[in-house]
Formats: structure tokens, C-alpha cells, sequence
């Protein structure tokens, strides 16, 4: 008994222990590895990820995977750029309407959130599988992304634009702030409302969360509306840490996403997962992406290197799973 | 538990296993128990759930070692690896769950994984095709082996399963609950090609709860308890009181209690429902059914398989709204139900059949199950209150019983009783007029079925409408106030308390033209 307790015990904090024996080994292995600078750094490559995590989270425990993340990304980030550089005339009129930045940022969010909703609306209305329909989305937002910025960066977007990428609050970067503020809404949606049970709900049981009378449509449209939401949020975070949108921006993000999310020890079925654990999924994939550049290894092998990790760490928690 | 048998003759002994054990993390699933199989006999295994029926049939077909005791085949020790090699020594199971593989042919199905070859070294379809029609004529299936088995009805598939076991010359077939899941005609089929199984020399291990179906095939009967062997003994020198006495453990005197109740006002009035048949086009799953319920009433709704019972339930509860036709009133409200979400804003709760895929959500928490439709209540702006969760949860389960260290324990983790009274709690929290039960003790041990009985008649007597659908005639007679029998999805007769009796019930419920 003692045995099994100590055993379950290891396997919840499974994460915090492979996070820290990583720190611990960089930490040895070489010295620039334990600065603030570099902690600080760590954080502000995650936030992209770690925004766009969240919203996988949520989006794989309601029993869905979302692979448009990354073109979602790139789109919003591309169509708040664009706004805010050149504005936009209005077809048919003499209109033409210049951005403030927070009318880019707003527009950037929107552009997200509206994709996502898509994204949502064809896996209720026409019963397609998620992975089917968010494969198609992220041809449609890649394809839209190259007719908006004509495949060809939009670069130079101003400084308080910037400021959201590469600005400074109490010493913290605030991408930092930002993303972590987001962490912090979305734990207390999923742990305390009635809409973060029921994804637990659709996702682990959907038929039973129909009998039970949940509106299980409805919960999965606003899961992948949330979804998309964080997409357009971390493809502003990148535009403007970059000071430029470009049409290849999160190129592949919905692996290294997926992969924080499965890291974190979230059951790609559905039902079971945490924010948190998806949190230390990004810290786990980050501070490895970090402590390889800085321990010179390859960039070849540092692929390699990832992979691996993602294989050990899903084979442990199934290893877990079947003890208890 | 040294002498398992109860005759000395061992010379048709087939299958011996002695002092088997076997212990899983935290459970001791098996200690010392023995089975015997004779040639050209059946031996009904029985037991509770729990009694480690299913560990010893997996034992026995090789899917896990025992950690102590012998297993004999024909007098001499066997250990099986793995299912390939229990096969062919000779032991072939049939799992409740049928392994056949939905898109291959009858034929491929018999032969996976052997199948013939012609001397190019591929399939030989033809003589695979014969072989497998020879095998099915000689257990009277009308069917092409060509046939996909997706195809076939679930008794059909049985056969199937059944062709499979003699093509590896099977001498012991162990069958584990195989009539859960077919119709009565199946289940006449499959009796008459167990009688045949006998008259070959085969002899059979079977699982049942069914204690009514034993007079028809039983030749011994062997009793589990609890992961203990309780005996073994030739089914003619046992009583049914027996068979439940060693099943149980005590003397079961009141299975159904029962507390007579003065009906009040009439709370659930149905007519005229219609649901439209799912395949076939023009046919009716429910055709016309009307029926009222009133406060502290238990309705019990008997029928066959396919007799619409389940369907009926369904309609009402709002999940078939564009095929279905009817009036519902609650409490004298006429009221339009398009989706459960309506059906239980008008007072409804239905605790579906199949707990584990409909009923409960099996990851989450006995709390968050019990919440699960009552969100609103345990919500304080906007945000889920852990304070009024733990008060409205706690309550619940002390009420209803549920065995359980704590309220965030996983429903996976609860015992089948368990867990249908969290899916009664989940319902009660919604503060229902009118509770929909179908098949409420399926699957369930005998002792908790007598907890969900008492259950059901404080329910009733606390001013609930209850109707009950159920397969099992002991269940509906022993608790309801009136009887509704349903036959191909019309309503043929409604009885009271009084009046009902096995016989009229079965009579009512069995299509014209079956006489016997």
C-alpha cells in the first residue's frame, strides 16, 4: 500500500522531477546556463508555445487535436501586422481605415478567434473528425496568410507594438506576463467553471455527456473558439517580438505543441489533463531547446534529442497509467 | 479442498485445474479454486461478479499464468505462454465481448492466422471457403462463408466464434455469459448446438448469471465466491435456493422489498409515441405506446430483446427528435422535448443501460459525476463552489449508500453497483418528478442488485415516479406497482400488482404466432 502510494505519488509529480533533474544536469553542465538572464530568456521563448498549449489543452481534453495552430498563428499575426502598417481601404467605397495598435491587436485576436469558431462549426455541424478538419484549416490559413502579406514579410510595426514582444514590466518580459496571465484565466476556467467540467465531461464520456443533458456541440465550439483565440494572442506575441510578420511564422508549432501538451501528461483520448501539467511541458521543451543550444549540440541532433523525450516521457505515464 | 470432484471415475476428465491462485495488485483474485470439465458435459460456472470467474477463464486460456496450482489436460500438466498454445491444446474460449474482426469474411475469421495456402504461397480462398461452409453446416448456420461477419447478427457472429473453436478440434469450449447479448430465438440455437458440442465429446465451462437457463444445458454446476471455490456438484441434486445460497453466502429471503404505496397525482402522461425503426425504413421501433405514471408509482416495463423498451425510454428522454412522434405531459403540462437538455428541464432523468458507455463518465470523480447535470446549483458567480460541491455530493452518497473512501475517488475504480448508484445520484441531484431506469441491475452482483431495489422503493415511497424497464421477470414482478409489456416496439398488455403473473407477462410480451 505504502508502496502504491509512493509510486502515485512519483507519478504526479513526474513533470516537476524530469524538469528539475534537466535544470539541475544544464545547471552542472555548464555555467551559463543558471542566470537570470538566461531563466528570463527561457521563459519569453516559451510564451508563443505556451499560448498556443493552452489552447491545445483544452482542445485535446474535450477528446479534439487542433493541427491549424501554427497557420492560425501566422495569419493573425500577419493580418495585425498588415493593419497596422498599411490599413485597409474598404472594397467599393473611398473608404480607407488606418489602425491604432490596439485596433491591430483586437483585429489579430478576432482574426483567431473567428478561424477557430470555423475550425468548431465544421466538426459539430458536418461531424467531421478534428484531425480532418483542422488539417484542412491549416492549408486554407497558410494559403491566406501568403495572399495577405503577398509571401513577402511586413516588418517595421512600431514601437508600442513592440512593446507586447519585447518590452519590460518590473524586469519581467511581457510576453512573459501576457502568456502567464492567460495560464492563470484558463486554470481557473477549466478547475472552477461550469464549462471547463464539461469539456472534462465530453471529452471523457461524450455519449454520456449528451444523456446527462450537456449541449455537447456547443461546448466544443467554444473549445476550439478558445483555441483560436490563443492562436491569433500568440501570433501577435511573435509578430512583435520579431517586429515583423512573416508568411513561414509558426511553421510546425502544432508539434511542438502537441508535444507540450502529451509531455504534460495530458491523455491524448480526452478527459484527463491539466493546464499545469501542459505548462511544465512547455518549461520541459524549452529549457531542453535552451540547454542544448547553449551545451553547442547540433541542431540536427537537437531534433533528434526532442523526439526522444517525447517518446520517454508518454512511455513513462502509460507506464503509470497501467500500475494504478 | 482436496477433493474437487465429485465422482471418482476420472476417465472422462478433460480438463482438470486444481489450487489455482492468482493475486493482482491489492486483490487476491483467485485462492485455491478447482474446476473439473468431463467430456460431453457442461459445467455452469457461477459466482457474483468478483468471484474470479473471469480470472479463471483467462487462466485457463493462457492469458495469464496462475501464480500457484495446476492446470491438467487429460491427466497431464499443461502451462499455456500465451492463447496460441491453450488453442492448441485444445481449449478454446468465447469471450463475452466476440473477437471477430468486423470486415473480414466468416471464412477468414475461422482461419486467421492459418489460413490454407496453395503451393504459391498464397491464400487458398477456395478450399478455405469450403472448409469453413463444411463447418458451418454442421452447425446448421444458413450463411455464405464469404459473408463479412459485420454482416451478421451478434448470434450469428456467436456461431461463428463457435466454427472457429471446433476448426482447432477444440475438446473444452469455455463460454463466458453468451446469451447477454442475444435474442431469445439465438439463445434456443445455441442451446440445441450445445447439446450437439455435448453429444460430440466436447465438454463445456460455462459462465452465467442467468440461473434460469441452467435446466436447459447444465450437467454440473461449480460455485466461485469471492475468489474461493465454494463446490462443485451434479446440477440435478441442486435447488435453485441451493445454488443462490452458495452463491451469496446466506439465505436470501427478501430479495425485493417492497412497501405498499397509495399512488398520488399523475405525473408523467405519454401517448401515443412512435419512434421510427433506425434501419429499416417504414418499420417502427415504438409504434403508439401510451402509458401515465404517478407519484410513488414504479411502472415496470417488460419485453423481449427488440422489443422497443430501451427505445421508448430513449424517445420520451428526447434523443431520437426527428424520428419520433408523440405527446409528453409532466404533471399535467403538455411539454416538447427535443433533447435531453429539455427532458430534463421538464422533470425527466434516465439512467441509461449501458452504465459504462452511457451512464457515467469513467475518469472523472464520483463528485464530478454527481454534478455533472446540476452544474448550476454548486455555482456561485460564475465560479463552481468546491464548499457546496462537497455538501451536495456528501449527501448523495451517504443517502444512496455508495461504498467508497472518498467522493474524488475515479468512478473506473467503483464496483458496477457503485457506480449506477453514482449515475442515481447524478439524477436525484437534479431534483427529478420522474426517474427513467433501464436495466437498472444489469451486470451487477446480487447483493448490490438488492441495495438498488431497496433504493428504488425509498425513491417511490419519498413521492418519485419510477418506471423501471427491465429483461429480468423475477425483477419487475418482485418490485412494480403495475406491469406495461411491450412486444415489436406496441404496448400489448398492462397489469397491476395483483394480477400479474410470469405466465400472462411472458405470454403478452412473445410476438403472435410464437406459440411455443
Amino acid at each position: 500500500m505504502t508502496n502504491n502510494k509512493y509510486l502515485e505519488y512519483l507519478k504526479r509529480f513526474q513533470s516537476v522531477l524530469a524538469l528539475g533533474l534537466m535544470v539541475l544536469a544544464l545547471s552542472l553542465a555548464s555555467d551559463k546556463f543558471c542566470t537570470v538572464d538566461n531563466g528570463l530568456n527561457v521563459l519569453r521563448q516559451i510564451c508563443a508555445n505556451l499560448c498556443l498549449s493552452v489552447g491545445m489543452t483544452i482542445i485535446i481534453l474535450s477528446g479534439g487535436i487542433d493541427l491549424s495552430v501554427g497557420a492560425l498563428l501566422a495569419f493573425a499575426g500577419a493580418v495585425a501586422a498588415g493593419l497596422l502598417k498599411n490599413g485597409v481601404a474598404v472594397p467599393g467605397t473611398d473608404l480607407f481605415i488606418e489602425f491604432t495598435t490596439s485596433g491591430a491587436i483586437l483585429a489579430g485576436i478576432f482574426v483567431g478567434t473567428v478561424l477557430g469558431w470555423f475550425n468548431g462549426f465544421v466538426i459539430t455541424r458536418f461531424k467531421l473528425p478534428p484531425f480532418v478538419a483542422t488539417l484542412g484549416m491549416l492549408s486554407i490559413a497558410r494559403g491566406l496568410t501568403m495572399l495577405w502579406t503577398g509571401g513577402f514579410p511586413i516588418t517595421r510595426l512600431g514601437d508600442s507594438f513592440g512593446y507586447m514582444g519585447s518590452g519590460h514590466l518590473f524586469g519581467i518580459p511581457m510576453p512573459v506576463w501576457i502568456s502567464a496571465a492567460l495560464v492563470a484565466v484558463f486554470m481557473l476556467i477549466m478547475k472552477r467553471t461550469r464549462f471547463g467540467r464539461q469539456v472534462y465531461a465530453v471529452g471523457g464520456n461524450e455519449r454520456a455527456a449528451t444523456l446527462s443533458g450537456l449541449n455537447v456541440n456547443r461546448i466544443k465550439l467554444l473549445v476550439y473558439t478558445l483555441g483560436g483565440a490563443l492562436c491569433g494572442v500568440a501570433g501577435l506575441l511573435v509578430t512583435a517580438r520579431l517586429d515583423s510578420a512573416t508568411p513561414n511564422a509558426g511553421l510546425g508549432y502544432e508539434l511542438d505543441s502537441i508535444a507540450a501538451v502529451v509531455i504534460g501528461g495530458t491523455s491524448l483520448n480526452g478527459g484527463r489533463g491539466t493546464i499545469m501539467g501542459t505548462v511544465l511541458g512547455c518549461l520541459i521543451i524549452g529549457v531542453l531547446n535552451n540547454g542544448l543550444v547553449l551545451l553547442e549540440v547540433s541542431p540536427f541532433w537537437q531534433q533528434v534529442i526532442k523526439g526522444l523525450v517525447i517518446l520517454i516521457a508518454v512511455a513513462v505515464d502509460k507506464m503509470g497509467a497501467k500500475k494504478s | 479442498m482436496t477433493a474437487p470432484l465429485p465422482s471418482p471415475d476420472q476417465s472422462d476428465v478433460l480438463l482438470q485445474a486444481v489450487g489455482i491462485a492468482k493475486a493482482f495488485p491489492g486483490v487476491k483474485a483467485l485462492d485455491g479454486v478447482n474446476i473439473t470439465v468431463r467430456r460431453g458435459r457442461l459445467n455452469a460456472l457461477l459466482g457474483e461478479n468478483g468471484a474470479g470467474k473471469s480470472t479463471m477463464m483467462n487462466i485457463l486460456a493462457g492469458v495469464f499464468p496462475p501464480d500457484a496450482g495446476t492446470v491438467m489436460m487429460e491427466g497431464k500438466p499443461v502451462s499455456f505462454k500465451n492463447t496460441r498454445e491453450a488453442q492448441a491444446a485444445g481449449i478454446a474460449i468465447i469471450f463475452q465481448e466476440l473477437n471477430l474482426i468486423p470486415e473480414l469474411s466468416i471464412a477468414e475469421n475461422i482461419f486467421i492466422g492459418r489460413e490454407p495456402l496453395n503451393r504459391f504461397g498464397l491464400v487458398d480462398f477456395a478450399r478455405m471457403n469450403r472448409e469453413a461452409a463444411a463447418l458451418l453446416k454442421e452447425l446448421e448456420l444458413d450463411a455464405d462463408p464469404r459473408t463479412l461477419v459485420s454482416k451478421l447478427r451478434v448470434g450469428a457472429q456467436q456461431v461463428v466464434e463457435i466454427a472457429k473453436a471446433m476448426s482447432f478440434n477444440s475438446r473444452v469450449i469455455i463460454m463466458d455469459e453468451p446469451t447477454s447479448a442475444i435474442t431469445e430465438h439465438e439463445i434456443d440455437v445455441l442451446f440445441r448446438l450445445i447439446k450437439r458440442l455435448k453429444q460430440n465429446g466436447v465438454g463445456l465451462i460455462y459462465i452465467t448469471h442467468k440461473l434460469d437457463e441452467l435446466p436447459q444445458i447444465a450437467d454440473d454446476i461449480t460455485v466461485f465466491r469471492d475468489g474461493k471455490f465454494v463446490g462443485t456438484k451434479e446440477f440435478c441434486e441442486v435447488s435453485r435456493d441451493e445454488m443462490i445460497r452458495m452463491m451469496v453466502g446466506r439465505e436470501l429471503a427478501d430479495l425485493f422489498p417492497k412497501t405498499a404505496t397509495t399512488p398520488g397525482d399523475e405525473v408523467l402522461r405519454v401517448r401515443n409515441v412512435s419512434l421510427q425503426h433506425a434501419e429499416r425504413v417504414g418499420d417502427f421501433a415504438v409504434k403508439g405506446v401510451s402509458f401515465e405514471v404517478r407519484r410513488g408509482e414504479v411502472l415496470g416495463i417488460f419485453g423481449l430483446m427488440g422489443a422497443g423498451r430501451t427505445e421508448l425510454l430513449q424517445t420520451i428522454f428526447g434523443l431520437y427528435p426527428k424520428t419520433s412522434t408523440g405527446e409528453i405531459q409532466v404533471a399535467g403540462v403538455p411539454v416538447k422535448i427535443h433533447s435531453p437538455q429539455d427532458a430534463i428541464a421538464a422533470g425527466l432523468a434516465l439512467a441509461p443501460e449501458d452504465r459504462k458507455a452511457d451512464g457515467v463518465v469513467l475518469g472523472l470523480s464520483i463528485a464530478h459525476n454527481t454534478t455533472l447535470s446540476c452544474l448550476p446549483k454548486i455555482e456561485r458567480m460564475g465560479l463552481l463552489q468546491p464548499q457546496l460541491e462537497r455538501e451536495l455530493v456528501g449527501n448523495y452518497v451517504e443517502r444512496l449508500r455508495v461504498k467508497t473512501p472518498s467522493i474524488h475517488q475515479t468512478v473506473v475504480n467503483l464496483s458496477g453497483g457503485n457506480q449506477q448508484k453514482v449515475v442515481l445520484a447524478k439524477w436525484l441531484a437534479t431534483k427529478p418528478k420522474v426517474l427513467l431506469l433501464d436495466e437498472p441491475t444489469r451486470g451487477i452482483d446480487i447483493n448490490a442488485k438488492k441495495e438498488i431495489y431497496t433504493l428504488i422503493d425509498e425513491l417511490a415511497q419519498s413521492g418519485l415516479a419510477v418506471v423501471m424497464v427491465s429483461s429480468e421477470l423475477p425483477e419487475i414482478l418482485g418490485i412494480a406497482d403495475r406491469i406495461m409489456v411491450l412486444c415489436e416496439g406496441r404496448k400489448t398488455a398492462e397489469f397491476s400488482r395483483a394480477e400479474a403473473t410470469e405466465e400472462k407477462v411472458v405470454k403478452a410480451a412473445l410476438p403472435v404466432g410464437v406459440n411455443n
